[in-house]
């Protein structure tokens, strides 16, 4: 069954455009929110390659994801709308900073290391924030969405293929890299270190190579966002975003990577839905989440993968 | 010239306060092991709750006397509420709780007091400037910050250092389970250290509110500083953690003005004004990339 669930997953995604077609559910804001679901999807699942198999704890995922972000809206003001240069620029330089930041942040452990990527991601906050040309504090608007070599991939319902597209690549990528040489001696250096460093693998590369792979795929769920928002702002960097990226991981089961995809969901939609109701959604979602902490502990794709 | 020595003082200032968020933030680490993210909140609560008992019992002494007391209250029922179930559990588990927890506060907060950011008004006693040199007034209020954060520092160092508590507590955060072994209750120990740092952080905030904005969230911005300033000091090391307050402290103010100053220099009209204030912000997590570079325990660890 659990074999099964990742494409049930994909066919439930790409019917659903084909159902509002028909008229059979409601289009329009069904199809919009799923986008914006799958966008966080393939962040969350960027983060759950680190966080499920490589076991690196980290509290600063939004960090890629807003300068994947920034990168259409720094393009945009320069007039530069075309994917083709939007997301290698975007991948580039939530690479660089993966690199750079992981490079350091690598050198400590545990609880270190979660403190640091929270501190890396507050810098790119503040960052933003400065950038007086691009908004600063208020955010950037864009002037048009990016296209793909004149497609206007991004716009309207193409951008739900689009997104589903490239989630649906993004997974295949990333269960090929965790079945890989690489993912097993990553999966290796999670369950143990000074093991793994003994058989000759240099733990410290294998790591650091997963932090950037992370990264550039959170950047391109960056590009997406942006288009989808058609609105670029610090908090994209903010401690709450990558709060939220790190609670879909969990809700939907470490390690699964299309578990990832039912987290965003869940995320999303109940955001959504509390959010409709009442102005003060946090008071519900947030005591949810402590009580699922301590009572549910291998989240919605591990209820039955565990009994199974 | 007379602007360094301006900011130098509020350098000081604002590492004394990151300092007392910091302390006991360090200690939970160091003893228990857990990933408080809430612990900004308590900073964020003390402020609150500042402004309300100031009204209520009349003057801003009462209101930092109590803010802090139910500050420390309210973190020893979180404590024994949530927070006791998580010990064992990995710090990916802590850290969703005490985010979920921070969501619930941040939110609470903003039910009981509104979203508008309120005011404390200064005591009368420190409201007033001196004069620090020809042609420049310093508050007197922003001293009395610093040396209250001193003057609690020294306590602080002086109950970990010279008394049988804070032994045990620095015993602890070297082996828990050697003191736990030797018959020590580890627990209730915990419980001290976890509510004097609760109570360290209200203060905190109670004394930052005169000079701030109250609002909800105004804990996290602060609560990331006193992470940066743990991990610069070394975990679980009071002695770690007040010099990093200090360099933290005087980094983000000194070293803002210093940066934006040399962007001028090196670099002319527009670019410099782009620049520098990027960069600026940017400098006190550099700092930290470049103590972990050399030192990745911190500068003074505490375990060996």
């Amino acid at each position: 069954m659990n074999r099964a669930l990742p494409w049930a997953i994909f066919a439930a995604l790409a019917l659903v455009p084909l159902l509002s077609a028909l008229g059979v559910i409601p289009g329009g804001y069904l199809p919009l929110l799923l986008g914006r679901v799958m966008v966080f999807a393939l962040a969350a699942m960027s983060l759950d390659f680190i966080l499920g198999i490589g076991g690196l704890v980290s509290f600063g995922h939004a960090a890629p994801l807003a300068i994947g972000a920034y990168a259409v809206a720094i393009l945009d003001a320069n007039n530069v709308q075309d994917a083709l240069v939007v997301i290698p620029v975007a991948v580039l330089a939530a690479g660089l900073f993966a690199l750079a930041t992981g490079a350091v942040a690598l050198r400590t452990r545990g609880v270190n290391f979660i403190m640091i990527t929270l501190a890396f991601a507050q810098m790119v906050y503040f960052a933003a924030g400065s950038l007086a040309d691009y908004g600063g504090d208020d955010g950037y608007t864009l002037y048009s969405r990016t296209t793909l070599a004149g497609w206007k991939v991004f716009d309207g319902r193409a951008f739900y293929l689009t997104a589903l597209i490239t989630l649906f690549l993004a997974w295949l990528f990333l269960r090929m890299l965790a079945a890989s040489r690489f993912g097993r001696t990553l999966a290796g250096i999670r369950q143990n270190r000074p093991r793994m460093a003994a058989m000759g693998f240099n733990a410290y590369a294998v790591e650091l190579a997963a932090l950037v792979i992370a990264a550039m795929i959170a950047a391109i769920a960056g590009v997406l966002l942006a288009n989808e928002a058609e609105f670029v702002s610090p908090a994209y960097a903010g401690w709450a975003r990558s709060g939220d990226l790190m609670v879909m991981v969990i809700l939907g089961g470490v390690g699964s990577l299309h578990g990832a995809i039912l987290g965003a969901l869940l995320v999303v939609l109940a955001q959504e839905a509390l959010g409709g109701l009442t102005s003060h959604w946090p008071l519900v979602f947030g005591p949810a989440l402590v009580l699922a902490v301590l009572f549910l502990r291998h989240g919605i794709a591990g209820i039955g993968a565990r009994r199974g | 010239m007379i602007l360094l020595v301006v900011q130098t003082l509020n350098g000081f200032q604002l590492g004394m306060l990151l300092f007392l968020v910091a302390a006991g933030l360090t200690l939970v680490f160091g003893v228990m092991n857990f990933v408080n993210l809430a612990h900004g909140v308590q900073y964020m609560l003390g402020a609150y709750l500042g402004v309300t008992f100031a009204q209520m019992a009349g003057g801003f002494w009462a209101g930092l006397v109590l803010a802090s007391l139910s500050a420390g209250l309210f973190g020893l029922a979180l404590e024994w509420l949530i927070f006791r179930h998580l010990y064992g559990r990995s710090d990916l588990d802590q850290v969703l709780a005490t985010f979920g927890v921070i969501l619930t506060l941040n939110e609470g907060v903003r039910l009981i007091w509104g979203s508008a950011p309120l005011e404390l008004a200064m005591p009368r006693l420190l409201s007033g400037s001196f004069a620090l040199m020809e042609g420049l007034r310093y508050p007197v209020y922003r001293v009395a910050i610093a040396g209250l954060g001193l003057a609690v520092a020294l306590l602080l160092a002086a109950g970990v250092h010279r008394t049988r508590a804070g032994m045990l507590i620095r015993a602890g955060a070297s082996n828990r389970d050697m003191v736990s072994a030797l018959g020590v209750d580890i627990n209730r120990l915990f419980r001290l250290v976890f509510g004097i740092g609760a109570m360290l952080a209200g203060f905190a905030g109670v004394l930052a509110a005169p000079l701030i904005s109250v609002e909800p969230g105004m804990g996290e911005n602060v609560l990331i500083l006193a992470f940066v300033v743990i991990v610069i000091g070394g975990i679980g090391s009071i002695r770690g953690a007040f010099a990093a307050a200090i360099i933290v402290g005087l980094v983000d103010t000194v070293g803002r003005g210093a940066i934006t100053g040399l962007a001028h220099l090196m670099l002319t009209g527009p670019a410099a004004a782009k620049v520098g204030p990027a960069l600026a912000s940017m400098l006190i997590y550099l700092v930290m990339a470049a103590v972990l570079a050399l030192r990745p325990a911190g500068l003074f660890p505490a375990r060996a």
